[in-house]
């Protein structure tokens, strides 16, 4: 196994060819190895953690199938909260219990935690020096690039609908969202109240026309 | 120690109550974690907001862990472990019950209309995110570029994007941007 805290890895390999991984036939791992296996997951996702969970568990230790991964990975979607913080409840709790969801969100969340400690207090005494101010105000201008690049993503399925589809909705959706949250300033409760609503009723009209 | 506790408990609360609202992730609360922390209660700057993104992009880890880096801010490693708990915990919960449940629900109609309800609100606010992270970022014509080199480095190549956070240090340090 590849130490998970080594430099810079490569980037995982595109998930499409784990469709013909065989359903799994190893045993459920224990507590430990659930915390050991967040933990290596965690640490080796700079950004996005999902295509190193799918690495790890479909493809090297096939503790889920690969259809079991989507349907897990679709339900901590649209469960709020951090996707991969979620994953790691539903994944520790189908595997052992609620011990196993605490030994898999330990994992996921205790090293970066300690980590991240050690860069804000580092951050707190040199965050000022000019060398790193400089390399700071770089970072945070690619940062700021990849978001854009996520939200691209995001998007090109959304507003590529077919031309038929009754869902228009949903682009005017995400544009009346940005509006009132990025530009507007309004709080995220009250939005979220009003348009969450909105768009499941239209998704949902949408669905019962074309059956 | 009185106002100490005090901010604990506003930390506390803030982020129990913002993770429930964290449609598609962490990444959808960054406008609500600046608009209360900078703009609100004063906890970080603009900058130090700036900072602690891309402190928290350069960890690995879950993109929700900037706010641990918030609560440390605002009060040291019990602030951190306090923000990261009230962050998770509440969610946790949810994720745990549901999803013991949610094998009876999957293929129900409803499902399949709230999971494609949410992802154009999730764009939204992770758009929303963007905004707010390049309004905070200090911003010359070096620091654009590098903006807009990354975003074409991620979407066009497959090229880990740690690359270019590493070529975004260098040129910071080179005293470019």
């Amino acid at each position: 196994m590849r130490s998970p805290a080594g430099p810079p890895v490569s980037p995982p390999a595109p998930p499409q060819h784990a469709a013909n991984v065989p359903a799994a036939a190893v045993p459920a791992p224990s507590i430990v190895e659930l915390f050991l296996a967040f933990a290596a997951i965690s640490l080796s996702g700079f950004g996005g953690v999902l295509a190193w969970a799918r690495r790890i568990m479909v493809e090297r230790r096939r503790w889920f199938t690969a259809e079991e991964f989507n349907e897990a990975f679709a339900l901590c979607a649209f469960l709020p909260g951090g996707n991969m913080v979620n994953f790691a409840v539903i994944f520790g709790s189908r595997m052992r219990g609620p011990l196993g969801a605490l030994a898999a969100l330990a994992g996921l969340l205790g090293p970066p935690m300690i980590l991240i400690i050690a860069v804000g207090a580092l951050y707190a005494h040199y965050g000022d020096l000019p060398a790193l101010r400089r390399m700071l105000t770089g970072v945070a201008a690619a940062a700021a690039g990849l978001m854009i690049a996520t939200v691209a993503k995001m998007a090109r399925p959304l507003f590529r609908l077919p031309s038929k589809n009754p869902a228009m909705i949903a682009p005017l959706v995400a544009v009346a969202t940005f509006v009132a949250i990025g530009i507007l300033h309004w709080p995220l409760p009250l939005v979220l109240l009003v348009i969450v609503p909105v768009s499941i009723g239209a998704a949902f009209r949408n669905i019962e026309v074309r059956r | 120690m009185k106002s100490e506790s005090g901010s604990l408990v506003t930390l506390a609360a803030f982020f129990a109550v913002t993770s429930l609202f964290a449609v598609g992730g962490g990444n959808s609360v960054i406008p609500e974690m600046h608009r209360y922390a900078v703009d609100v209660q004063h906890w970080l700057t603009g900058r130090q907001f700036a900072d602690s993104f891309a402190l928290a992009q350069l960890t690995p880890g879950p993109n929700l862990i900037i706010v641990t880096l918030i609560g440390y801010h605002v009060a040291g490693i019990v602030g951190a472990v306090v923000a990261t708990l009230a962050m998770c915990g509440p969610t946790s919960m949810l994720a745990f019950i549901v999803g013991r449940a949610s094998e009876r629900f999957t293929g129900a109609a409803w499902h399949g209309a709230l999971t494609r309800g949410l992802v154009p609100v999730t764009l939204g606010l992770t758009a929303a995110s963007a905004t707010v992270i390049v309004s905070v970022a200090d911003y010359n014509w070096v620091a654009a570029a590098i903006t807009l080199a990354t975003a074409c480095i991620a979407l066009f190549m497959r090229v880990h994007p740690l690359w270019a956070f590493a070529a975004a240090a260098l040129l910071g340090l080179a005293g470019l941007v």
